[in-house]
């Protein structure tokens, strides 16, 4: 198969070598902040903004079930004490409203689901790729399958990929929060402590107990009650060095070396949160059923600075159960 | 009557703590209100006696200081008697005031009910719609995060360190943004509203600065939990 050049009408683009510049003209101002630039042969898709779904020849109906996505994702504490369980938005760890690349952008979730995840052993589709974001991230009871709630938001997710093509063969620019190279030197934590005095401190408070306004969270806590559990991606300390060198501190992405963002992710995963839903009552045992997992977490491991086992109790936070019902696994045997 | 000369004690006092972490600048002094206001007969000549300031087209103008945090005022107060902030004249002003009066000064005009800001009336609606996304969505191909990220809900102000925007002088607003480009104000923490205002256009200025100039805010300012 021979492809000369691939500029797909919407927003996607697939780049090869000597394409003129396309849709990702956008992101330039991105590469200059120190973002990797599309590499040969990777899908690069523009998400559609709230303007142009005001543009967009639509249903008025779907368009308002997609506001109602954005709205919810933005501001989840409105589902707080009824899916939510702690202080989280979704938009907390998803920049520019799930739209931003190396910020876990939401359309490729929505043109490679269902797929297989290592994460529960099954072919997931999107619906239960939400559910495990209520389960982990936002320590909650998720939205039941085919809810309102949940078709809003995977609504939303599907329409910011709009164009892009479904089940790409391509290597996806940006997806996920990106990598950062193993560091020269173990994450420590010490040195974490201190990066987080100087650059995270001024937002999420010493206490890594963020800051609320009025009631309203502005700078969420990154650990304790109010933030993830332990079975939460943020948690596993690649997952959070690349989020935090591509998105932190806000307004300043890559400002922070390879090496302060693996010690940073490593001291803020170094603390108490709530308990992962997978849990069998056993810290180590659960780790161990999870090992692919808590391979790259601190769960189950004893912090250095004062013997304390990370993980080893049964705070749930706010939340009065482990593990929502409805997580089910399936087999086609 | 409770106006002093800086002290010189207080410098080195105020060397402590400044590195990394914003330690409020009158850490453990409680400003008291009505004392406070007792102080304010310099700052009223141009703050006003309600503490709304003034937009003064075309040339510097006085910020709403009424519904600030006392600890956003206070450091400010602080920033402006080192140095760190530079305006001829708040610097000879606040360098009437020991540590006590800034404390008293900012507890008064933060229990002040916030005023209505003036300017931007001249834009159109194409402008505001602009203002309004840079506001509360920012606009990310730019990596212009949204004003309401750190200025907190209704951008009416966060904690001690964002003070509230909404509701303040579009005049206030653009020539603070205008010195952050330029470097000519540079107090901000680990440099977080410089880093972003060297991304906005000249126009991003005037549609942010007339929005938020024409937004109400009711709640009281200056709670955290």
């Amino acid at each position: 198969m021979k492809i000369r050049k691939l500029t797909l009408t919407t927003g996607a683009a697939v780049l090869l070598a000597g394409a003129a510049s396309a849709a990702w003209d956008e992101y330039k101002p991105l590469f200059a902040l120190g973002y990797a630039e599309p590499e040969e042969g990777q899908l690069v898709h523009i998400p559609p903004t709230l303007q142009d779904l005001e543009d967009a020849a639509m249903s008025p109906e779907l368009k308002d079930v997609v506001r109602r996505g954005h709205d919810l994702f933005v501001d989840t504490q409105q589902l707080r004490g009824q899916h939510v369980f702690n202080d989280m938005n979704c938009a907390s760890c998803h920049m520019d409203a799930g739209r931003q690349p190396f910020s876990a952008a939401l359309w490729p979730a929505a043109i490679t689901l269902p797929d297989y995840r290592g994460k529960n052993w099954q072919v997931n589709s999107l619906e239960e790729r939400v559910v495990g974001c209520f389960t982990y991230s936002m320590n909650g009871n998720p939205p039941e399958y085919g809810s309102d709630t949940m078709l809003a938001i995977t609504t939303y997710m599907q329409w910011l990929a709009k164009g892009a093509p479904v089940y790409p063969d391509q290597e996806i620019y940006g997806r996920g929060y990106g990598s950062v190279a193993e560091p020269e030197q173990e994450p420590n934590y010490e040195r974490g402590k201190e990066v987080y005095a100087q650059s995270c401190a001024i937002c999420h408070a010493e206490d890594g107990q963020g800051l609320k306004q009025d009631g309203q969270v502005v700078f969420p806590p990154l650990w304790g009650d109010g933030s993830y559990n332990w079975g939460a991606g943020m948690s596993r300390i690649n997952t959070s060095a690349a989020f935090i060198k591509h998105n932190m501190p806000l307004g300043q992405p890559n400002s922070l070396s390879d090496q302060e963002a693996w010690d940073v992710a490593f001291y803020m995963n170094s603390h108490e949160r709530p308990q992962d839903p997978r849990y069998t009552g056993d810290v180590h045992e659960t780790r161990e059923k999870h090992a692919n997992f808590h391979g790259r977490t601190l769960y189950g491991t004893v912090r250095e600075v004062d013997g304390h086992l990370l993980g080893d109790h049964d705070n749930t936070g706010e939340k009065d159960f482990l593990r929502p019902e409805i997580l089910r696994s399936r087999t086609f045997d | 009557m409770k106006k002093k000369q800086l002290a010189g004690g207080l410098a080195l006092l105020l060397g402590l703590g400044l590195a990394g972490t914003p330690a409020l600048a009158v850490d453990g002094l409680e400003g008291d209100p009505q004392r406070g206001e007792g102080l304010t007969q310099t700052c009223v000549s141009c703050h006003q006696a309600d503490g709304s300031g003034q937009n003064v087209p075309g040339g510097e103008s006085w910020p709403r200081l009424a519904g600030l945090s006392a600890g956003y005022i206070a450091r400010q107060l602080k920033d402006y008697q080192e140095g760190r902030r530079q305006n001829s004249t708040m610097a000879a002003f606040a360098n009437m005031l020991d540590d006590q009066a800034v404390a008293d000064v900012a507890a008064y005009y933060a229990q002040l009910p916030v005023t209505q800001a003036e300017g931007g009336d001249d834009v159109d609606d194409a402008t505001l719609a602009r203002g309004e996304e840079l506001a509360r969505r920012g606009d990310w191909n730019q990596y212009i995060v949204s004003c309401q990220s750190c200025h907190g809900p209704g951008n009416a102000g966060a904690g001690d360190v964002f003070p509230g925007i909404a509701s303040q002088h579009a005049g206030y607003i653009a020539g603070q943004l205008r010195q952050w480009q330029e470097g000519e104000r540079d107090n901000d923490p680990q440099g977080l509203m410089a880093a972003i205002a060297k991304r906005m256009s000249d126009e991003d200025i005037r549609a942010v600065s007339a929005w938020l100039a024409r937004q109400r805010v009711t709640s009281a300012q200056g709670d955290t939990e």
